[in-house]
């Protein structure tokens, strides 16, 4: 009874949020005014924002939330018999249940709060360098992946002597398919991947590859940093061991984070911290852990991050799926036939499976320089290595330009980002 | 000129930009204009390289002052450079090291060198910096 979560709790008037099932083309433009940030010019120019693949924009439920618990509904979690303590640990708790079923896990204590998909990824690798990884023993990623499902493998490698293996990608950014079955052997212990690509925008066939691993009894973490935003995660039908992700990309709070893990596997692995809350007792001679998540949640928690984290579950769930989707698809299509039609231009992540998330390259125009015109058109956008090197490599370019959009995100926009990426590409021609 | 002089030289040139665009599209200019560092000096221990752009510094010591020539693969960048050059080229290392360059913020650059930014201009300056220091020492 505790640990339902009740929303008068925190005085917000949630209930405008029903407003979003619109069925018409009007429910885009409904669901940015629910975002403040959106709202405003940069540089003199009313902002475009297309680095969602970097971070979202909050709706005001999840920014009013925050406010409302720094404001008077902040007492420590878990520990307390104040009301305070009992109202943080409500919503910190309620959250979890959320979240549980957003992505559909088969109970509360399968939901880990982290600090986002680095913190969860890090948490794993750690746990699977001291209780599993030994020489000989391999792990095996993607070669699309972010520096975050890399460089925890690395480092667990170097702990435990184990050796990284990477399947590779092909000329449209998509996972080969055909080499999986000669890097998946008996030495690999955990497969690491990648749901939907941060570069490429692919939405690789994570399917497949948990069904082999499953079949030699090796686990999958399924990176969703991305996935999440854009697709309907059921962790159960999907079957991966562990799936991670963070707030911040979803609507939600920077500084919090998910790892779902499946229970049996949560309480077989060790902690990755020590601290308050993840014991059960503590003596100078032995200290027992606390079952999962508490386990993995060592020290206090970000408990404002969580509970914001589950507005954000509560305002996805009310957006309108199909409208959505048919605006992302629309915008898609958009940009692809645009961006084609520009001859110096280059599209990296070619797949009819695709979000729209478009990295590209322009002959004769540095991508900085492009985003450093843009910006002051009021356009943001990401340029750089996008936190993942080796993509860079396997494409050969040193590094991309990359527009990538949201829910709210509208076709308009699209319009306009072309049209400035014209005029850019014109500036430096 | 002192490079002071040069400075308050620049701010009045970037003064007759009224329109952000026709800023960028002189810096864009410049950058075009500057003498492209010969490949063989495009020298991996001359790249200072950031998440953005990649900038190359060749340094030289010849009659008590030091002669710059730079270059990178982003051409607003590039551009900037060319205004350091134009700045610091040819000083001696003491002046190269007493000078704060304020002319960056008054023409309205500076989030070019914030060091979020990662785009090699701001590590630039330093290893500009740092060549006048090693210098001056070697002189001494």
């Amino acid at each position: 009874m505790f640990l339902r979560y009740n929303w008068q709790l925190c005085f917000v008037n949630f209930g405008v949020i029903k407003l979003l099932k619109m069925k018409n083309r009007s429910s885009i433009l409904n669901i940015r005014s629910f975002f403040p940030a959106l709202d405003q010019t940069i540089n003199g120019k009313k902002l475009i924002y297309l680095d969602n693949g970097a971070t979202s924009q909050k709706p005001i439920s999840v920014i009013e939330l925050v406010n409302e618990m720094n404001s008077g509904i902040n007492g420590n979690i878990h520990r307390a018999v104040h009301e305070l303590s009992a109202k943080t640990t409500a919503l910190y708790e309620g959250a979890r249940d959320k979240v549980m079923n957003f992505v559909n896990a088969s109970c509360r204590e399968e939901i880990i709060f982290t600090g986002g998909t680095t913190a969860s990824i890090n948490l794993v690798a750690f746990s699977f360098s001291r209780d599993i990884l030994k020489p000989g023993h391999s792990i095996l990623i993607s070669g699309g992946e972010h520096h975050s499902n890399i460089v925890p493998w690395q480092m667990a490698c170097e702990r435990s002597g184990a050796t990284l293996r990477v399947l590779p990608l092909d000329d449209n950014g998509c996972w080969r398919m055909d080499l999986l079955d000669k890097l998946l052997d008996s030495s690999v212990k955990i497969v690491s991947v990648a749901h939907i690509s941060n570069i490429l925008g692919v939405i690789n066939p994570i399917e497949e590859v948990i069904k082999k691993a499953h079949s030699l009894n090796i686990p999958v973490l399924i990176d969703g940093a991305q996935g999440i935003v854009h697709s309907k995660v059921d962790v159960q039908k999907l079957g991966c061991d562990f799936y991670a992700f963070s707030g911040h990309k979803m609507y939600g709070p920077t500084g919090i984070g998910v790892l779902y893990g499946k229970y049996n596997l949560l309480e077989k692995i060790s902690p990755f911290m020590g601290g308050g809350d993840m014991i059960e007792s503590v003596n100078f001679a032995k200290t027992t852990y606390a079952p999962p998540p508490l386990k993995f949640e060592a020290g206090t928690p970000n408990f404002i991050g969580a509970a914001a984290l589950g507005a954000a579950v509560d305002f996805i769930s009310e957006i309108d799926v199909e409208q959505a989707s048919i605006n992302e698809k629309e915008i898609t299509q958009y940009m692809l036939k645009e961006l084609k039609a520009i001859e110096s231009i280059t599209l990296y992540g070619n797949s009819p499976n695709k979000i729209p998330l478009f990295s590209f390259t322009v002959k004769g125009a540095h991508p900085t320089d492009l985003a450093l015109l843009m910006d002051n058109m009021g356009v943001a956008l990401r340029s750089g290595q996008m936190c993942s090197e080796p993509v860079m490599d396997r494409f050969c370019v040193e590094s991309m330009l990359r527009a990538s959009f949201a829910v709210y995100n509208t076709i308009e926009e699209a319009q306009q980002f072309i049209e400035s990426l014209k005029k850019a590409i014109k500036m430096l021609a | 000129m002192t490079i002071k002089e040069v400075e308050h030289q620049i701010i009045e040139e970037f003064a007759l930009f009224t329109d952000w665009m026709d800023k960028y599209e002189y810096l864009i200019e410049l950058g075009k204009s500057v003498p492209i560092i010969s490949e063989s000096a495009k020298l991996d221990s001359n790249l200072i390289k950031g998440c953005q752009s990649r900038v190359w510094l060749d340094a030289e010591f010849k009659d008590g002052r030091i002669f710059f020539k730079a270059d990178s693969d982003a051409v607003i960048t590039k551009g900037i450079i060319s205004l350091l050059i134009r700045l610091l080229s040819g000083r001696t290392a003491q002046e190269i090291l007493d000078a704060n360059l304020d002319f960056i913020k008054e023409i309205g650059l500076q989030e070019n060198l914030s060091p979020t930014r990662a785009n090699g201009l701001l590590s630039m300056i330093k290893q500009i910096k740092i060549y006048a220091m090693a210098f001056s020492a070697t002189k001494k």
